[in-house]
């Protein structure tokens, strides 16, 4: 129980997953909490990159960390661009208030 | 030794407790400070851990630009107006069970996953950017991201230009009735259209703007 190990971190960033998932599936305020769920999962992924490249003492998983840094910083300007539009021509971005394309 | 798991246990449920108020609190200015809280947890387990590179990162920017991000245009789109109820579309809330089963699901599979990884222990043998001990983790991230990984990082710089002018062009607008300067008309401005010498005879005056 003390003793933190590989599985600790892992663990955590399973539930930090499911968590986003579940943000995801459950969201019935608006699209930005659904851009922060997508975060979160962004997040959990990069926990397991980290504590595998910590306890391999292999490098290339904070590098590949690094990376998912910036496709998910670019991934938020898009997604909060393409919410401002959409704010914009409709007045509304609750989820359920969203059925343009009636899916 | 003892110390390391108190300070991990409570960044971690400091974390998971944020990462749940992102998704459970009906004020989405409420969920964007959680998410700011739950950065800089995982970032505290990311220096924790002796990622500290990583960590800083995250939270420059994380906090310092994807966040900040996210509170502009939640105060530009001024959903706080349009605050509703917790599960409140009675038509929609069939995918409430279903979406709880999955994620659950999910859950439990990469359990199983990180529980059966346990004993296979020869997965520790592929090593080949091995950590350099002597040096900083900075030091030992930047000599391999500069030469090792040097086409991937210059790709991400593509991408983030991309996204930059994505945004600039999604967001982009001509709104009428607004004066704009135009350089083309400036410098091709000729001075016969600007200027025009009169002969003024006296006591009659010139009638400007006919």
């Amino acid at each position: 129980m003390t003793e933190i190990g590989l599985g600790h971190y892992l663990t955590l960033g399973a539930v930090i997953f499911s968590i986003g998932v579940i943000g995801i599936f459950l969201n019935r305020k608006n699209i930005i909490v659904i851009l922060m769920s997508i975060e979160l999962i962004l997040l959990a992924v990069n926990i397991n990159l980290v504590a595998f490249s910590i306890y391999l003492g292999d490098l290339a998983g904070q590098v590949f960390t690094l990376f998912i840094l910036t496709v998910a910083a670019a991934e938020a300007a898009i997604g909060l661009a393409i919410i401002v539009v959409y704010f914009r021509n409709s007045g509304t971005i609750r989820v359920e208030e969203i059925d343009k394309l009636k899916g | 030794m003892i110390a390391h798991a108190i300070f991990f246990y409570t960044f971690s449920i400091i974390a998971v407790v944020s990462a749940i108020m992102v998704t459970a609190s009906k004020n989405t200015v409420h969920s964007v400070f959680f998410l700011i809280l739950d950065f800089i947890s995982i970032s505290c387990l990311f220096i924790m851990i002796g990622a500290e590179f990583l960590g800083m990162i995250m939270l420059i920017v994380y906090v310092g630009a994807v966040a900040v991000l996210f509170l502009f245009v939640v105060m530009m789109l001024n959903v706080a107006q349009q605050k509703n109820q917790w599960f409140a579309g009675q038509a929609t809330s069939k995918h409430i069970p279903v979406g709880l089963i999955i994620s659950t699901l999910i859950f439990f599979e990469i359990i199983i996953v990180i529980g059966g990884w346990k004993y296979k222990p020869e997965i520790f043998d592929l090593n080949n950017s091995l950590a350099n001990t002597s040096v900083s983790n900075t030091h030992s991230l930047g000599q391999i991201l500069y030469t090792d990984y040097i086409h991937v990082f210059q790709i991400s710089g593509m991408i983030l230009l991309v996204a930059m002018i994505g945004a600039i062009v999604l967001t982009f607008r001509q709104r009428s009735g607004v004066k704009r300067q135009s350089y083309i008309k400036q410098i091709s401005r000729e001075r016969a259209e600007g200027v025009e010498v009169l002969e003024v005879q006296s006591n009659k005056g010139v009638k400007i703007d006919d």
